[in-house]
């Protein structure tokens, strides 16, 4: 949609997601964080706002389903400040939020950008789901789908949206898998044949190198969006 | 007037953010108001005399034409809980958004700019229903059903009301819809003519005072 491109600052709001804003600037790269209840979202997008706040402009949206939690944890943490964290309402529906209706979600975004922008990138989490949710193209530029290997070592098996076409999956907790009986070389397996060539990461975020990987991953993307 | 614009507008999929509110049910719910089809159907015939009937005055008179700030300001006035106020016009930025890009309109654009965080909800619904062709009645019809329709379908998750009773509910009232709907559309085409004050200001006390209740949940599934 280009309804906007003749507008001034002062115009309307985009009606979708144009990659510009009202007053023709490049609007912030939006990567969506989805994946199962407790997998490790929110802890990525911490230890993502950790690793990247000193060189780039950062806000989180959260979708919560029926709490504050994760953008509290967020501001607990103080891993930015307050007025970079916006939790979204998602009325007991968190996959409807951030996919058949996202104008919840826009609006949090279009507003982070109006009064802390501008911005490089704006994380936006959803509520922990079930293996079919994912982001709207509407919504974000790219998605990260965020498994974990205590909810079992089958899920790469089982496929499913998120797991089979999210732009990155990540099998968190891999420090818990001998702890679990989990095979981690057979999910790196499963993985491969449900995505071909897109990238898969495994991680620990409660040990060394943390969240490196997925960080290296999203400066690439910043980097193709800026191109 | 397209029929089928009409359903598109109507749709409880069309993307303007209704999914994450309950019309008051989820509060009522735990107040012990709302505990069955029955008690669901009684709420929502409540709702549908009071809110619902301004929420279709409001929709009626925008769709014909009536200045959108006047009526926003109406609606204002006719809205005593601060916390519905601020639903109203989150509800009303994200129909304005789902609107202008389904119905692009120099109108809907306007009224964008003047309220860039949202207008009350119906009035954007009635100027959408012009964008996409439809008139005073069709606007009507879309608001008197939202103001039941979302409290029924949120029922069904707050207390796992078997889906099939719910939508009976949404089947008895439909005679009273009408009659909400002619009473709102007569209201809404004398505002032409005798201004914002020709609209019923018919309040719910208890839904008012229920939505301050429920904005200072910590726990909540709706945003209202
Ligand atoms: N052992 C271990 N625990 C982790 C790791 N990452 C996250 N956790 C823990 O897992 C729990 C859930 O993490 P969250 O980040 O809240 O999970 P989430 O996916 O955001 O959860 P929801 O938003 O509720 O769906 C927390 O107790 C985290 O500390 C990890 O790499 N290893
Ligand atoms: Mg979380």
């Amino acid at each position: 949609m280009h309804l906007d491109h003749a507008h001034t600052h002062n115009g309307p709001s985009a009606v979708s997601a144009d990659a510009h804003r009202p007053d023709g600037s490049r609007r912030a790269l939006r990567i969506g964080l989805g994946g199962p209840v407790g997998s490790g979202k929110t802890a990525t997008v911490a230890a993502l706002c950790r690793a990247l706040r000193e060189e780039l402009s950062l806000a989180v949206v959260t979708n919560d389903i029926y709490t504050r939690e994760d953008a509290e944890f967020l501001l607990r943490e103080a891993v930015l400040p307050p007025e970079r964290i916006t939790a979204v309402e998602t009325g007991a529906c968190p996959h409807t939020a951030i996919r058949d209706d996202i104008s919840a979600n826009l609006e949090a975004v279009e507003d982070l950008e109006d009064e802390v922008g501008p911005l490089d990138l704006i994380l936006v989490e959803s509520g922990g789901d079930n293996l079919t949710a994912t982001f709207s193209k509407g919504l974000v530029d790219a998605q990260i789908f965020v498994i974990d290997v205590a909810g079992g070592d089958d899920i790469p098996r089982k496929g499913g949206p998120g797991v089979t076409t999210a732009d990155l999956l990540v099998v968190n907790k891999t420090d818990l898998a001998p702890y679990v009986g989990s095979d981690l070389a057979r999910m790196a397996a499963d993985a491969k044949a449900q995505r071909a060539e897109l990238p898969v990461v495994f991680q620990s975020l409660r040990s060394e190198p943390g969240v490196r990987d997925v960080a290296d991953w999203v400066r690439a993307q910043l980097t193709a969006w800026r191109a | 007037m397209s029929r089928a614009a009409l359903l598109v507008l109507a749709d409880g999929r069309f993307p303007a953010g209704g999914h994450a509110h309950s019309g008051g049910a989820e509060e009522a719910v735990k107040a012990g108001r709302i505990t069955g089809a029955a008690s669901l159907e009684e709420f929502c015939r409540g709702r549908l005399h009071t809110a619902g009937l301004v929420a279709a005055s409001l929709a009626a008179a925008a769709a014909v034409g009536v200045d959108a700030v006047a009526l926003d300001a109406a609606a204002d006035a006719r809205t005593a809980s601060p916390a519905l106020r601020v639903a109203a016009r989150k509800l009303g930025r994200q129909l304005m958004r789902a609107a202008r890009a389904t119905w692009p309109s120099g109108e809907l654009d306007e009224l964008a700019r003047r309220f860039p965080k949202g207008a009350h909800q119906p009035v954007v619904l009635g100027v959408a229903a012009r964008a996409a062709g439809l008139g005073a009645v069709e606007a009507a019809y879309c608001a008197a059903y939202e103001s039941v329709s979302g409290p029924a379908s949120a029922t069904v998750r707050l207390l796992s009301l078997d889906p099939f009773d719910a939508t009976g509910v949404l089947a008895r009232l439909a005679p009273t819809v009408d009659l909400v709907v002619d009473r709102a559309v007569e209201a809404g085409r004398r505002v032409v003519g005798g201004g914002v004050e020709e609209l019923p200001a018919g309040a719910a006390p208890l839904l008012e005072i229920g939505a301050e209740v429920h904005a200072a949940w910590a726990v909540r599934l709706f945003a209202s």
